[in-house]
Order: structure tokens, then C-alpha cells, then sequence
């Protein structure tokens, strides 16, 4: 030892492992321009397809003349179901087992639906193309409004379905009803809540929104006719999933496709499920021997692929007069729009919205949900969440601010009357779910004494009474919210997608020089798997962080994974990355021993290496052990440094937090301002803290666009009003809040290295923060409980329904 | 959104311009930032088989005095007019409007002429405009012409303009020095149309209004001088009763549609707010 010596502060901070705010590798080629996204694959001969759609939101096709658009120069084909039927692909199935048009096939079910799919030579006359295709329609009603959908006279949407009492998750009790859900105790519930002191119900909408991720939907398909093969580039969360799908429906071998999803600009849950452009362009590609590439524009992205939320929640709270809650009841109405194309897990057809009872005790509770469908685009799919679990916080988290609000109690006291106590956990709730861990109370707490919540109390009431006086017209809301997410789908026990466990999975190979390669079944659509994946390896195996390389997306390549979505990426594959980790860390163990002549029991890891026990100056670095493992292993031992590990995890993770918004709002314009935002986050194990502060700032911003106003609107005769970001409120730099984040950890006691996942926490939370708020802020002057999104004029308008403005 | 096909001209002169738009008639579109047209190309809602460009022009560029008026050359890109002092002395309310158009990217492209000559309501411009008091020169086959602001629009994307005619300036006639100017928009976010906006330039003589102008921005299918809320204002002290009165006559000349943005009565509702906070902040500046 000397001064040279790196201490053992030195040694760790060398690794960049877990815990190091290490700067994002990827980063590099994405501020320059220099990533590689589907749409800069351009292959020799490549032909572009575009869609003719719908203007009706529900009308009979009779009639589809290509022959003018044939004759534009640059058009090869026309694709319809028609040509479809042929390879019987009109129709694919979705991950809800439902069955969705890929072209119209007699019926358009919503505005803008495929219709036919035009190929040519470039986009230009793809789009000439598409303005010969002459189509004649015969409007029929529309169906708009869920709350009519099963009416006795509503118009029958999916004629497919007539006839079939039984759908994917059990009886149909209507022609436009997709599936009833429920979960809990009923006798149970309805007992506490006859025998309740205190009640509340209210109708909770959460409005339809999109993802809306800034790179749309869109792919590459080439078929070798040689080789029978298809190599499809994709903007895929799952890109093995989809490997899978393409086999099944098109009966190709799997080995003979190849799916490459190369860099994905954000996915949001947008980018899980299959759309029809994929078979499109893949069908066109085998008709006509060439690559077709498919890019969906910003409007097919918001009005066709995909949707979020529309659930409407009617939600029960009984409890005792002093505030503690004794059963919850929640009726859904969930519009899934012409199609059943959620990307659940198979057996769950509301996801795990039966999380709703959130961070709280109930002793009892019961759920049912009703599927419908309207004449809207299919969907919806998870926007930045785990399934359905932000409508079921933000179902909570509204409920009991209202339940606050009927016994005149704080919303905070509240929930730290109602929480899961530390002592309580693993924690089963009524609805079924094991909680892993959690420390509510001190995230509650620390989240008050942070932010001067009392003071804040106290601010609001001199506001309210000045307000009342006369002197201001500007009144001030804070929103609490406490949400506990439940994510890392799944167990094998509970969660499979299409029959294929929720499992995922990492290989890692290291080479002669202590560098490596790891491979991972998942695909980071922005998230920076490949920086943080390797902050897991270096702390777990003492290789640097830099020099291990992370590779996703590659079906040829990476071991078989779900993907990414649902912020399971850390949690199961995360795990799967240190259990792979560990092998190699064993072996290593192995080959040091003998290297050192010792039995592997008298060794120690230590940082980046193995030491004696007992003879500190014994000891061999891993970036020894890598060249000793291509060079001299033990006798009998393989030699090489390589692991796989498929992670089948046992239960979800269920990360936590405490938000608080304060906001400030003028009655006469509507026009608010989040005065401050604090958002305390326990993800359990923390991984790489600036790439978790980036991940809550972005899932913030979606929240905050979600609550404030972003929206998919349909007029009453079924046109799709916001198709366009002029029209669907996409906030820029200048209206996004000032973030405060902070945190707590509680790891994850079955989790390797104990980790929750964060990326999706921030919307889950921060959507009924926003609300609350808004609330909160109109509840001294009467308001109970008022819908999102609360744009400028709908907070005017309902300050004028309260007799506030003139 | 891909635009369909059409040919492109880049002229280097009026006259050329001029020429080309009226012998290629109602088949050809003049081109300044491109900000409106472009979208509808890519929405195929605009098929022109031509599209001059007026960028080759310098001649459409620049800002001067003349006599007692700016004179803005069409082509003066948004960001141009920021980074003029002459502007931002002497008409301060262009300035302060300006910045309120969009956000830089967009200001580096779109041109006041653009701005001023598609006739959409929700453009800032051309309310302000009306407000100054400012002419637009429209150059044709046919020779000059000056028509005023406040002549100019005729309906949603209807305006004097004739066939084969482009606007080449826009005189601005510089306000009295101590007038008091605000221009209040409200909009959603960086980027979007107002809701409603209004724009106040007026001067005080001891502590009361002497002159005042109001124009409006997006409350009506064309910008709106709003004369008898401006009338109203006169010979006083802005009270809060004027202050209701002036409100009122303008929400009563508004008709704006229903949008994403709020229902009609919202809007109006706003636009009087705007026209009241306009009018104290034009006051307070005045001197």
C-alpha cells in the first residue's frame, strides 16, 4: 500500500456502479443527431404504403375502386381485406383476445380506420395514390357516448360478435359488451357499507388520452423470398413478443424472422401492441418481393394507434365517523372504443386496476368492470403506467380526498389514518394483491415537513377568506397524493402474454480483457437501459460500468424477453441481469480460488475482485479473472465467462410516494399556475439517482399535460377532434412546473437487488396531485368533485357553475 | 401529410412576382414563411400547382423610416422585427406582440406580410395593425395601391386582396411619444392561437384617456376594432365602471366559434377580460 493505492472509495467510484449518477452512454449519439431510428432505415428498392382511411366513425364499406389510383405513376398495389382474406390476415387477434380489423372488411368501426393500404415507389405517390382510391360508404349511427352502449335500441357495432354470448374473460350481457371483470368480496362489502357511519360515492371519469410519443408508430418490413425470411425494423417495446405474433398469425417459422427494433424515440405503452400497418407493410413486402417501410404521421398516431384510459369510475367509500375506512366499491365503465386492443396480460382484462384500494387498510372490498365498445379508435393501452394502474390511483386518491372533504377532516391527516402500517407488510390486500413492502407513513410525513405543508393550510385559509371578502379573485389549491404502484409484470403464476410467461432475461458475456457484452430481453425506449443495465454488472461483478457493452432489441441476438413497458424492466429484467451476474460472479469465485490456491470459502468479494479472508494483500481483480478464464481454469472447469438467467420473478414490486401540489388559479380566466410540485419517490434500490430524477421530471410533464388538459376528444357524431398537437395539449418547456424530487427506500425484499422501477411512478402519482389540487382549490366554495382535464376554460366554467365569477 | 405536386418559382423582383402570379392565375399561391400554407399542402386542404417564393426578393426586405411611419417590407421575417430598435423604441407594441408570436423557431421563419395578408383571425398582426392604424401596399398587374388595416379583412381568409396581387409593405404609423400600449393575449401554450387577445394603444391628458385604440385578435372571423369600447374610455379616468362599460361594448361586437379553447361564451367572456387588463396596463405605461 501507498499514497498510489486507490482506496476502496476510489475503487467503487471507478466502477460506476449502482448508486452513481453516471451519465447516459446513449446520450452521445442521440445529442447529435446520430441515433438510428426505423425511419432512417432505407433499404435498396424499399416501397412506401400508406393508408386510405376512414372519414366515417361507423358506416358499411360497399364499394372500393382502386383503378385510378392504379394508374398514378409510382403505385404498384392496392391492398385491401379482400387481397387480405387471400393469406386470411383481414383480421388479427389483439392481446385482449379480442379480434381487430386489419383492413375494413365490410364495416369501418371508427374515423380514420384502415380502410386500404396503398404501395409505391415513394411516400409521395403513396399519397397520390391514396387520393384516387375511391370508396363508397353507407353511414350508419354512431355509437359515442359508453354510458349508451348497452342501451336495448344502441346500433350493433362488432357484426362479428352477433350471436356470441361468450367473449375472451366470460359472458357478454350485450351486443356492444366486451367482458365483466370482478374481483373482492361482495357480500362482505355490501355489509360494511350498510352498516357505515359515514359514505361517499361519485362518478370519477379519467377522459381518453394518447401516449403520443414524438417518434409515431411505423417499421420495415423484408421478405426474402430466397429464404423464406422476414426481417421486420419496428418500433417495438416488445420486440420478441412480436417475433411471436408474427409467426402465429402469418405461419412463418420464428427462426425465419427477425425483428430489430433499433433506437425508439419514446413508447409510452404506444409501441406494445401490433397495428395494421405492421401487417400491411409486412404483407405488401411478401406480395411484392421488396422492403416496405410503413410511418404512421402525427394525426393516423393520435386518431388510429392506440388510446389510454376512458374509464369511468364509480366509486363507494364507507367508514366510520372519526375517518377510518371500513370498504371500497368501485364500478367501472371502461370504453375500449371498435376494438378490445388492450395489451393486458391474458387473464387480466382490467389489468391490475384492482390495486385501487391503494396505500390503504380496507378490510373489504369489491370491483366489477364492464368492457364496451364504441364507434372510437381501439385500445387502450397502459400511457406510461402499469395496467390500469393510474386510473385506479387516481380513482383512490380522488375518493379520498373526497371522503376528507365529507368529514371535514385534512386530506393528508386522512391518509395517515388509513395507511398500511410498516408492521403490516408483506401485506395482502382485499383485492388480492401482496404487497411487498412499504413505509407510507414516513414518506407522508417527511413529504409535510419538506414542503411546510401546515403553513401552506394555514396560507390557503387566510386566501379562502380574503377571497370571500372580496380583495382577491385568485384561490389556491393543494393537491396530496399518495399513491403505491404495483409493476414488474409478472409471476408466472399470474401474468402471461398470448400463453408466453412475463419473464425476462439478461445474458452476459465477458471478455479476455475484463470487457463485456450483455444482452437483455427487454428495449429501452428512452429509459437508458444501456447505462444503467451496466451500473447493475459493475457493481455486481466488479467490471466498470464503461466497459461493459448493453445490446436490446435484436431477436436474433438478445435472449427472449416481454420487453419494456409497464416499469417492469427493472424489476424482472433488472433481476434477471443480477441473477445472470452472479453466475459469472460464482464462477469467478472458482477460478480465483485457484489462481490464489485457496478454497473458494476463504474468499471474499471485495469491490472489483476476490480477497483472502484474512490476507488483504491475497487477492486477484476480476479483470484478472476474466484473462485467467480464457486461459487457465481449473482442471475440468469450461473454460470462458458467460451467463444467462431467464427471471420468472416471485411476486410484483410495488414502489410508493408522496406528492404535493400547490396551485394557484384566477376564477375570472381559469388560468392556473403550479406554484410548486414536490414528488417524493421510493423506488426501493436506487440504481442511477439522475437517471430516476429525469425519469419522475418526464413522467411528471405527462401528468401534468394529462390532468391540465390533454385530451382525445370526440364531437357527439363520432369525429375526432384532436388530431393534431394544436389541438391535443402537449405542454413545451414554458408551461411545464419547476419539479422537486426527492425520495426514500424501502428496497424490495424478494428482489435481487432489491429495486422497484420508477419510470412510470411520476404519472401514476402525479395525475391525481394536479386534480387534487384543482379540487381542493374550488371545495371551499362548494365543489365536491369536478372531472379533468382541468383546462383554462373548464376551471372558469366551474367557478361560474359555483356562483364564483358573474 | 404529404403535400400533392406542384411547381416552384423563386422570382427576384415585384415585378416578376407579379407577372407570374397573374399569368399562372388561380393555380398559383405566393409563398412567405409558410407557416399556414404549407400545413395545408400536407393536408392536401391547398393544391396550388404553383408556389412562387418571394424570398428571392430583397427588395420585400427591411424596415425604414418614413416620415413620421415605419414601413416593414413583407418578407421581414418576426425575429427581424425583435431584433429591430427602431421598432422596439418607437412602436414598442409590435415588439411586445411579436415575442408573443409562437416561439423562436417559428419567429426566424414567418413574415409580418404573411402574418398580416392570409387573413386568419388568429393571427396577432392584424388586429394590431388596426390598432395602429397602419396601410398595407398591394402591388399588382394593374399598378399600387394603399389600403388600410382596418379595410383590409373581409372574412376568415378573405380580404381586399385581388387576384395576382401580393402585399409588399406595411407603414406603421409611430404612435405620439408617452402613449401607453398593451397587448394582452390569452392562450393555452406557446404555440397556439388566443384564445382571446386585445391590443390597447392610447395616450392621457392629465390623468384622463385623450386617445384610444382597441383591436381584438381571434374573437370574431376577422380582427375587430373595437370602437366604441375605445369610445367609451375617453375623458376618463378608467374607473372600474368604464372599465366594465368599455369590456362589455367590445364583448358585444365578438362572435368567436366554439373550439378546443372554450365555448363562445367563455371566449367573449375572456375577451372582455383581456380588453379591461389591456386598457389599465396601456394606462399605467402612458405617461
Amino acid at each position: 500500500m501507498n499514497d498510489l493505492t486507490p482506496t476502496r472509495e476510489q475503487r467503487s467510484a471507478a466502477l460506476e456502479g449502482m448508486g452513481c449518477k453516471r451519465k447516459r452512454v446513449e446520450d452521445i449519439r442521440f445529442t447529435q443527431g446520430k441515433g438510428n431510428y426505423v425511419d432512417d432505415v432505407k433499404l435498396p428498392g424499399m416501397l412506401h404504403g400508406d393508408f386510405v382511411r376512414s372519414p366515417h366513425p361507423h358506416a358499411r364499406v360497399k364499394k372500393i375502386d382502386d383503378s385510378e389510383a392504379l394508374k398514378v405513376p409510382g403505385v404498384l398495389a392496392v391492398i385491401t381485406a379482400e387481397t387480405l382474406k387471400t393469406v386470411n390476415l383481414a383480421w388479427m387477434p389483439t392481446l385482449a383476445g379480442d379480434v381487430q380489423m386489419v383492413l375494413a372488411d365490410g364495416k369501418v368501426l371508427f374515423q380514420n380506420q384502415e380502410v386500404a393500404f396503398v404501395v409505391a415507389t415513394d411516400r409521395y405517390a403513396a399519397d397520390d395514390g391514396i387520393n384516387k382510391v375511391i370508396v363508397e360508404y353507407e353511414p350508419l349511427p354512431p355509437l359515442v357516448d359508453p354510458f349508451k352502449s348497452m342501451d336495448a335500441d344502441a346500433p350493433v357495432l362488432r357484426e362479428d360478435l352477433v350471436g356470441k354470448t361468450t367473449g375472451a374473460h366470460g359472458p357478454r350481457k350485450h351486443h356492444n359488451h366486451i367482458f365483466e371483470w370482478t374481483v373482492g368480496d361482495k357480500e362482505l362489502t355490501d355489509a360494511a357499507f350498510k352498516k357505515a357511519e359515514v359514505t361517499i360515492k361519485e362518478m370519477i371519469s379519467y377522459h381518453r388520452t394518447h401516449p403520443s410519443p414524438l417518434e409515431t408508430c411505423q417499421c420495415v418490413c423484408s421478405f426474402d423470398k430466397i429464404k423464406g425470411e422476414l426481417t421486420i425494423y419496428g418500433t417495438f417495446q416488445a420486440p420478441h413478443v412480436i417475433r411471436t405474433v408474427v409467426s402465429l398469425i402469418a405461419k412463418l417459422p420464428e427462426q425465419k424472422i427477425h425483428v430489430i427494433a433499433p433506437d425508439i424515440g419514446g413508447g409510452f405503452g404506444n409501441k406494445v401492441g401490433a397495428y395494421p400497418g405492421y401487417i400491411c407493410a409486412a404483407v405488401a413486402s411478401i406480395v411484392t418481393g421488396k422492403p416496405v417501410k410503413w410511418v404512421e404521421d402525427r394525426i393516423e398516431n393520435l386518431t388510429a394507434t392506440s388510446f389510454a384510459r376512458d374509464y369511468h369510475m364509480t366509486t363507494e367509500i364507507a367508514a366510520t365517523k372519526d375517518g377510518k375506512v371500513t370498504g371500497l366499491r368501485v364500478h367501472v365503465l371502461a370504453d375500449h372504443g371498435a376494438f378490445d386492443a388492450c395489451a393486458d396480460p391474458s387473464k387480466w382484462p382490467a389489468g391490475f386496476f384492482n390495486i385501487v384500494t391503494g396505500s390503504y387498510d380496507f378490510p373489504t372490498a369489491h370491483l366489477a368492470v364492464d368492457g364496451v365498445y364504441t364507434n372510437k379508435a381501439p385500445g387502450g393501452v397502459a400511457y406510461r403506467c402499469s395496467f390500469r394502474v393510474t386510473e385506479a390511483a387516481y380513482c383512490i386518491e380522488r375518493a379520498m380526498d373526497i371522503l376528507a372533504q365529507k368529514l371535514n377532516m385534512d386530506p393528508a391527516e386522512l391518509r395517515l389514518k388509513n395507511f398500511i402500517k410498516p408492521e403490516q407488510f408483506p401485506y395482502h390486500s382485499a383485492l388480492g394483491w401482496e404487497y411487498d413492502s412499504g413505509d407510507y407513513h414516513t414518506a407522508m410525513r417527511k413529504m409535510m415537513e419538506t414542503t411546510g405543508y401546515a403553513a401552506l393550510r394555514k396560507e390557503q385559509a387566510e386566501k379562502r377568506a380574503a377571497f370571500k371578502r372580496g380583495e382577491t379573485r385568485e384561490i389556491m389549491g393543494l393537491g396530496v397524493s399518495f399513491f403505491t404502484e404495483i409493476v414488474g409484470a409478472g409471476p408466472s403464476k399470474n401474468c402471461d402474454i398470448l400463453g408466453i410467461a412475463m419473464f425476462d432475461s439478461c445474458e452476459i458475456r465477458l471478455h479476455p480483457t475484463g470487457a463485456g457484452i450483455a444482452r437483455m430481453g427487454t428495449k429501452s425506449q428512452g429509459q437508458g437501459h444501456e447505462t444503467t443495465w451496466a451500473q447493475i454488472i459493475a457493481t455486481e461483478i466488479g467490471i466498470p460500468a464503461d466497459n461493459i457493452m448493453v445490446e436490446e432489441g435484436n431477436t436474433d441476438t438478445a435472449p427472449y424477453g416481454l420487453g419494456t413497458y409497464g416499469s417492469r424492466s427493472t424489476p424482472v429484467a433488472g433481476a434477471a441481469i443480477a441473477m445472470a451476474a452472479r453466475k459469472i460472479k460464482a464462477k469467478a469465485q472458482m477460478i480465483a480460488a485457484y489462481k490464489l490456491e485457496v478454497h473458494e470459502d476463504d474468499l471474499e468479494f471485495d469491490i472489483d475482485g476476490f480477497r483472502v479472508k484474512g490476507l488483504p494483500e491475497k487477492f486477484m481483480s476480476m479483470k484478472d479473472i476474466c484473462w485467467a478464464a480464457y486461459n487457465s481454469v481449473p482442471p475440468g472447469m469450461e473454460p470462458g465467462l458467460e451467463a444467462v438467467s431467464y427471471y420468472d420473478p416471485p411476486n410484483m414490486t410495488y414502489p410508493f410516494g408522496a406528492y404535493l401540489c400547490v396551485m394557484d388559479i384566477d376564477v375570472d380566466t381559469g388560468v392556473y399556475k403550479v406554484r410548486r410540485f414536490y414528488a417524493l419517490d421510493d423506488c426501493g434500490t436506487r440504481i442511477n439517482p439522475m437517471i430516476i430524477e429525469g425519469q419522475v421530471h418526464g413522467g411528471l410533464t405527462e401528468a401534468f399535460a394529462i390532468a391540465m388538459g390533454q385530451e382525445i376528444r370526440y364531437d357527439e357524431v363520432g369525429n375526432v377532434v384532436t388530431g393534431s398537437f394544436m389541438d391535443f395539449f402537449m405542454p413545451t418547456a414554458v408551461e411545464t412546473p419547476h419539479w422537486e424530487t426527492d425520495f426514500t427506500v424501502t428496497p424490495s425484499p424478494h428482489h435481487p437487488i432489491g429495486a422497484k422501477g420508477v419510470g412510470e411512478s411520476p404519472n401514476v402519482g402525479g395525475v391525481p396531485a394536479f386534480s387534487n389540487a384543482v379540487n381542493d382549490a374550488f371545495s371551499f366554495l362548494g365543489a365536491t368533485h369536478i372531472q379533468m382535464p382541468h383546462d383554462f376554460w373548464r376551471n372558469w366554467k366551474a367557478a361560474k357553475d359555483l356562483g364564483a365569477v358573474a | 401529410m404529404i403535400p400533392g405536386s406542384f411547381s416552384y418559382h423563386r422570382p427576384a423582383s415585384v415585378a416578376d412576382a407579379v407577372k407570374l402570379l397573374s399569368d399562372l392565375g388561380d393555380d398559383a399561391r405566393p409563398l412567405a414563411g409558410g407557416h399556414s400554407l404549407v400545413p395545408m399542402m400536407k393536408l392536401r386542404l391547398a393544391t396550388p400547382a404553383h408556389l412562387v417564393d418571394l424570398h428571392g426578393i430583397a427588395a420585400l426586405k427591411g424596415i425604414r423610416r418614413d416620415g413620421n411611419n415605419l414601413v416593414i417590407g413583407a418578407m421581414t421575417t418576426q425575429h427581424e422585427l425583435l431584433a429591430s430598435d427602431d421598432i422596439a423604441q418607437s412602436v414598442p407594441i409590435l415588439h411586445e406582440a411579436v415575442l408573443l408570436i409562437a416561439d423562436p423557431q417559428v419567429r426566424y421563419r414567418g413574415t409580418i406580410g404573411g402574418n398580416v395578408a392570409n387573413g386568419d383571425p388568429g393571427n396577432d398582426m392584424p388586429a394590431l395593425m388596426m390598432t395602429l392604424g397602419a396601410t398595407y401596399r398591394l402591388e399588382g398587374a394593374g399598378g399600387a395601391r394603399d389600403v388600410a388595416a382596418a379595410d383590409f379583412y373581409q372574412g376568415a381568409y378573405f380580404t381586399a386582396l385581388e387576384p395576382g396581387e401580393i402585399l409588399t409593405s406595411v407603414s406603421v404609423p409611430v404612435p405620439a411619444v408617452g402613449h401607453g400600449y398593451a397587448y394582452e393575449k390569452l392562450k393555452r401554450k406557446v404555440g397556439d392561437y388566443a384564445t382571446a387577445a386585445a391590443a390597447v394603444v392610447l395616450t392621457l391628458s392629465g390623468g384622463k384617456v385623450a386617445t384610444c385604440s382597441i383591436g381584438l385578435t381571434n374573437v370574431h372571423e376577422t380582427p375587430l376594432l373595437a370602437t366604441d369600447a375605445a369610445k367609451a374610455v375617453i375623458g376618463t379616468s378608467l374607473d372600474a365602471a368604464t372599465l366594465k362599460k368599455a369590456a362589455a361594448a367590445a364583448e358585444a361586437i365578438m362572435a368567436p366559434a366554439a373550439d378546443a379553447r372554450g365555448p363562445v361564451e367563455y371566449r367573449k367572456h375572456v375577451g372582455g377580460i383581456m380588453v379591461t387588463r389591456a386598457l389599465q396596463r396601456a394606462a399605467a405605461k402612458a405617461k
